[in-house]
């Protein structure tokens, strides 16, 4: 028999995290500072409309596009709340979560050769995506010194004639660290000079603590050349209803429109239900847990430092990103360690690609308990080396 | 009070165990200047207490709680002040509010059992000058008190990893 796996595919690197995965599900009383989602449960008043809707009968297809109602609710909250305007009829898509809508947005813009710039440390799906979709993915490094924003000159270094998109994530999975108006301004002539279309995710941008998140796509006149992912699974704990959106002026987004009919459709109309419920009532439940992570963002930021792992403040998000150079460990070996000798997991830099490495993320999605717990075991640990 | 005053509170609304070390680091105030806050609250008796959840019906105590809807006529000058400031003072009294609708105050009493509660109700409230009217409801079984929910839950299964 042939080998029927196709080239694509065998190219895709396997997971960084797959053997700490493995490893974990072994053990006992492990603390994981290793996911990438909110301990919370999903308010509620969410919960409750869908499970409503469902006794109502409401579980068949939505449009392509998602429900009316919650793109006209969403229409107004991004303007509301982002000052970002979008048409609920002609410039917005719901999609099957955040990951979905990244993917049909590369496939609508990438072409083959086409180099997609992409600013590291990032999120694990974004290079795989490209090169799935023909293109080149390009790293561009973001680093401590600058706060892990994207420095202007590095991506002037890396953009070349086949540039053709950038692809950023702030506030950032995996450092926390985000992009003010002004962060932004300064690469927004770069991508407008060099013709690049920007894929903003913005999937933490209610997770942000000192400064308001400032959309892209308000920013110079970058509207008109951004396509904006974001999603409801980190704002209001619905990680498992797998809703996201994504908004982009109409000649982007009915290329994005025709990839979503035929690979998904619609997203889940429970999710959709849900989400328009979020809208309607969660921003209390939303603000008090955005507050909860702040207490224990300063809480445990205060803790790594003063164990000896350096880690800068993180304004968004909620992951730390201490460095393990100190230590004398590479990342992988010090996640490794202290999974196996005191039972606290933690996902290495590494796996988030250039400016990840000596890097540790430590979710703080977890009970302050659990941080605390948490951080006496890697300072015990680090006592032994 | 200032917004870190009000921060403080929050915290300590919610758990007001934890010690000023640890309420430091989450304020990014120091330790002292939490004590000196949190002292400073106390003697404005914005903190007016610091008390404990307990799920009574778990530790088997037996106890039976009533609330018990009071009709009142109201004292020229005074209003209903004097006479739930009197009905405050009684240790079975938990808590005392004036309402708007068909009654004027509503109190949560408890005692050791239902003969207890009633013995109260018919021997201290309902005599007392000006109550014209008392309807007593026995508690049942509760199930949040002050935001804390008292059934069993479950934590919510998350993987181990995801990026």
């Amino acid at each position: 028999m042939r080998n029927f796996v196709s080239k694509r595919a065998e190219q895709i690197p396997p997971s960084g995290i797959r053997k700490f995965f493995d490893l974990v599900l072994t053990m006992e009383d492990v603390i994981s500072l290793g996911v990438g989602e909110p301990d919370f449960r999903t308010p509620w008043n969410i919960c409750e409309s869908s499970i409503y809707s469902i006794e109502q009968g409401t579980t068949h297809y939505t449009s392509n596009k998602g429900l009316q109602p919650l793109r006209d609710a969403l229409s107004q909250y991004l303007a509301r709340h982002y000052n970002l305007r979008y048409s609920a009829d002609e410039e917005m898509i719901i999609t099957t979560g955040v990951s979905e809508g990244l993917d049909i947005a590369v496939r609508a813009i990438t072409d083959p050769g086409d180099e997609i710039l992409v600013a590291q440390p990032s999120y694990v799906s974004y290079t795989p995506c490209v090169a799935l979709a023909g293109g080149k993915p390009v790293p561009v490094r973001c680093t401590e010194k600058d706060h892990f924003k994207l420095n202007p000159d590095t991506l002037a270094e890396k953009i070349t004639r086949k540039s053709k998109a950038l692809i950023i994530n702030f506030p950032n999975n995996p450092t926390g660290g985000v992009m003010t108006e002004s962060d932004l301004k300064g690469i927004s002539d770069l991508i407008t000079d060099h013709d690049l279309l920007l894929i903003s995710d913005e999937v933490y941008s209610e997770l942000t603590y000192e400064t308001k998140h400032c959309a892209a796509a308000t920013v110079g006149d970058l509207w008109e050349r951004t396509i904006t992912l974001n999603g409801f699974s980190k704002a209001y704990a619905m990680t498992g209803w797998r809703i996201g959106y994504l908004c982009a002026p109409k000649e982007l987004l009915d290329a994005a429109l025709k990839i979503h009919q035929y690979v998904m459709l619609c997203a889940p109309i429970m999710g959709q239900v849900g989400a328009l419920e979020a809208l309607k009532s969660a921003e209390e439940d939303k603000n008090r847990m955005v507050n909860e992570y702040r207490l224990r963002r300063n809480m445990f930021v205060a803790g790594l430092n003063r164990i000896g792992l350096p880690c800068h403040v993180p304004d968004g998000a909620f992951y730390a990103f201490p460095s393990v150079k100190e230590t004398g460990l590479s990342d992988t070996d010090f996640a490794e360690r202290l999974l196996k000798e005191h039972r606290v997991a933690v996902v290495p830099g590494s796996v988030f690609g250039a400016g990840g490495v000596d890097h540790l993320r430590c979710a703080y999605a977890v009970s302050r308990k659990d941080l605390n717990t948490a951080l006496g075991r890697m300072e015990e640990f680090i006592k032994t080396l | 009070m200032d917004e870190k005053d009000l921060e403080l509170l929050r915290i300590l609304e919610e758990n007001s165990r934890l010690s000023a070390e640890e309420v430091a680091t989450m304020t990014s105030l120091t330790p002292a200047e939490v004590e000196a806050r949190v002292c400073a609250l106390e003697a404005a008796q914005v903190i007016k207490g610091y008390s404990t959840v307990v799920n009574w019906e778990k530790a088997g105590n037996g106890e039976v709680s009533a609330i018990i809807e009071l009709k009142v006529s109201p004292e020229r000058d005074y209003g209903y002040d004097r006479i739930a400031e009197r009905l405050s003072r009684f240790r079975q009294v938990k808590t005392l509010r004036l309402m708007t609708g068909t009654y004027d105050l509503q109190l949560l009493v408890t005692g050791k059992n239902m003969q207890e509660v009633s013995r109260f109700v018919s021997e201290h409230v309902a005599p007392m000058d000006r109550i014209r009217e008392t309807a007593t409801h026995i508690i049942m079984k509760s199930y949040k008190e002050n935001g804390n929910v008292l059934f069993e839950e479950s934590e919510p299964e998350r993987l181990p990893y995801s990026p």
